[in-house]
C-alpha cells in the first residue's frame, strides 16, 4: 500500500498566535497484529504502522508509539498549538521501514 | 473448582432482582444500569409504505446501536468507511481494459449519473431474465463494455465501487420494485427468510422479526435492513457486502450458508430490502 493517502482535516487553518487547532487523521492499514494464524496454522507476522508524528517546519509537535493492538485503518484525533506559520508534516512509518506521508499549511498571525 | 461457585450465585442473585415487582424502587445495580444504555431505537421509526409490512415501525439498524457508533457514522471524516467511498472513487475513473475504459467513459461524473440509481436494486434484469444486485451489475459492465477481469465477490475494488456507487444515493429512500417478473423472486426471499435452518433451527424471522429491540446473548438484535450496506463492521475492520453479512447469520445458526450472488441470496436481499422500503440509504454506514 504505497499509494495510501491520509485523510486530515483540521478545524481551521489560521490562527492568532496562541490559537488551537483540533487536527484529525484517518489512514488506510491493515495492521496485521502479529497474533493471528492463517489456514495453514502459521502465524501471520506482525505488519503494523509503529509510529506517528506530526511536524511543524520539520520539528516534532505530536508523536504517539503505535502497539500491535490498535485496529486497522487507525484514527487520530489532537490538540496543536502552533508557534509558527508553515507546513504541517505528518509521517506514518510502517513496520516494513516503509513511510505515509501528507502535509497541511497552516498560518499563525 | 470452588471459584465458579459465588459467581453462579450472583448471576442468580441479578436474575432476581430483575425480576421482583418492585425492581424500580429498588437502588439502580448493574441492571438497571444497562437498561439505561440500550439504544432508543423506537423513536426513529417510519411507518411501513405497504399495508403487508411486518413491521409497526421501519427501524434502521443504525438506531440498534449505540451512541458511540451512530455518531461515528454521522462524521464522514471519523466513518472509516470512506476510506473505501475514495476507493472507489479512484477506480471509477481508472481505465482497465483492453478498449482503454473506466466507468468514467460511459457515466461520466457518478455524483449525477449514480445518484439514485442503487436504492433501487436488486433490478429485474431483461438480458439474463433475472434480478440482479448491484455487484453484479458492476461486473457485468466491466466483462461488457470496460472489458476487463470482472472482480471477485468480497475483493476490495468491488466492494469499493459498490460503496461508492451506493453513497450516490445517501439519503434516498430504497425504493426496490417487486412487482411483475419481481413478484416469484421476491415471494422465494420471503419463504427464504421465514425457512428455519441449521442446527440451531432459526429463521432470518426468528431474530429479526420477533425480537428485534432484545438482547441475545450480548448482541442487541436489530430489524436486519439492508439500507446501510456495504457496511464498515467495526468488528471487521473493513467493509463488509451483504451477502458476506447472510452468510454470517447463516453460520451463527450453523447452517450451510448459501453462495453469495446465489439465486437464493439475490431473492432474500430482494424481500429484505422490501422490508425496508422508504428508509434512507445509509451507505458507508458503521455498525458493529
Amino acid at each position: 500500500m504505497a499509494d495510501v493517502k491520509p485523510r486530515i482535516k483540521l478545524d481551521k487553518k489560521d490562527v492568532a498566535k496562541g490559537g488551537i487547532i483540533e487536527v484529525k487523521t484517518l489512514v488506510s492499514h491493515t495492521m496485521e497484529s502479529g497474533q493471528r494464524k492463517d489456514k495453514d496454522g502459521k502465524v501471520i507476522p506482525r505488519k503494523i504502522l509503529n509510529k506517528f508524528t506530526c511536524d511543524l517546519n520539520g520539528k516534532t509537535i505530536f508523536s504517539a508509539d503505535i502497539e500491535s493492538a490498535v485496529s486497522a485503518n487507525p484514527y487520530f484525533q489532537f490538540k496543536i498549538k502552533p508557534e509558527e506559520t508553515g507546513t504541517l508534516t505528518f509521517t506514518w512509518i510502517d513496520d516494513d521501514g516503509s513511510k505515509i506521508q501528507a502535509t497541511e499549511q497552516i498560518k499563525v498571525a | 473448582m470452588v471459584r465458579p461457585l459465588p459467581l453462579a450465585f450472583t448471576a442468580l442473585a441479578l436474575v432476581v432482582l430483575a425480576g421482583a415487582p418492585h425492581a424500580q424502587d429498588m437502588p439502580p445495580g448493574p441492571a438497571a444500569k444497562e437498561a439505561s444504555e440500550r439504544p432508543a431505537w423506537q423513536a426513529h421509526g417510519l411507518k411501513p409504505q405497504n399495508p403487508n409490512s411486518p413491521f409497526d415501525e421501519v427501524v434502521s439498524g443504525l438506531y440498534f446501536r449505540s451512541k458511540e457508533t451512530q455518531e461515528m457514522q454521522a462524521d464522514d471524516f471519523n466513518n472509516p468507511g470512506f476510506l473505501a467511498v475514495e476507493q472507489g472513487e479512484e477506480l471509477w475513473s481508472k481505465v482497465d481494459g483492453a478498449p482503454g475504459k473506466s466507468c468514467a467513459s460511459c457515466h461520466n461524473e457518478a455524483s449525477t449519473s449514480m445518484k439514485g440509481v442503487a436504492a433501487a436494486y436488486p433490478k429485474w434484469n431483461e438480458k439474463l431474465g433475472k434480478p440482479i444486485n448491484l455487484e453484479q451489475r458492476i461486473n457485468i459492465c466491466r466483462s461488457g463494455a470496460v472489458k476487463a477481469e470482472p472482480w471477485a465477490f468480497g475483493s476490495s475494488e468491488l466492494t469499493a465501487m459498490t460503496t461508492y456507487i451506493r453513497t450516490q444515493s445517501r439519503g434516498m429512500p430504497v425504493a426496490v420494485k417487486v412487482e411483475g417478473p419481481m413478484t416469484p423472486w421476491f415471494e422465494r426471499g420471503q419463504s427464504l427468510y421465514y425457512q428455519r435452518n441449521g442446527q440451531l433451527d432459526l429463521a432470518c424471522a426468528s431474530c429479526h422479526e420477533k425480537n428485534h429491540g432484545k438482547y441475545l446473548r450480548a448482541d442487541f438484535l436489530s430489524q436486519g435492513q439492508s439500507n446501510g450496506f456495504p457496511v464498515y463492521r467495526l468488528r471487521d475492520q473493513r467493509l463488509v457486502p451483504l451477502h458476506e453479512r447472510m452468510e454470517g447469520c447463516m453460520q451463527d445458526v450453523r447452517a450451510t450458508p448459501f453462495q453469495p450472488l446465489s439465486d437464493e441470496f439475490l431473492a432474500l436481499e430482494t424481500y429484505v430490502a422490501w422490508r425496508g422500503l422508504g428508509l434512507p440509504v445509509e451507505t458507508p454506514a458503521v455498525r458493529n
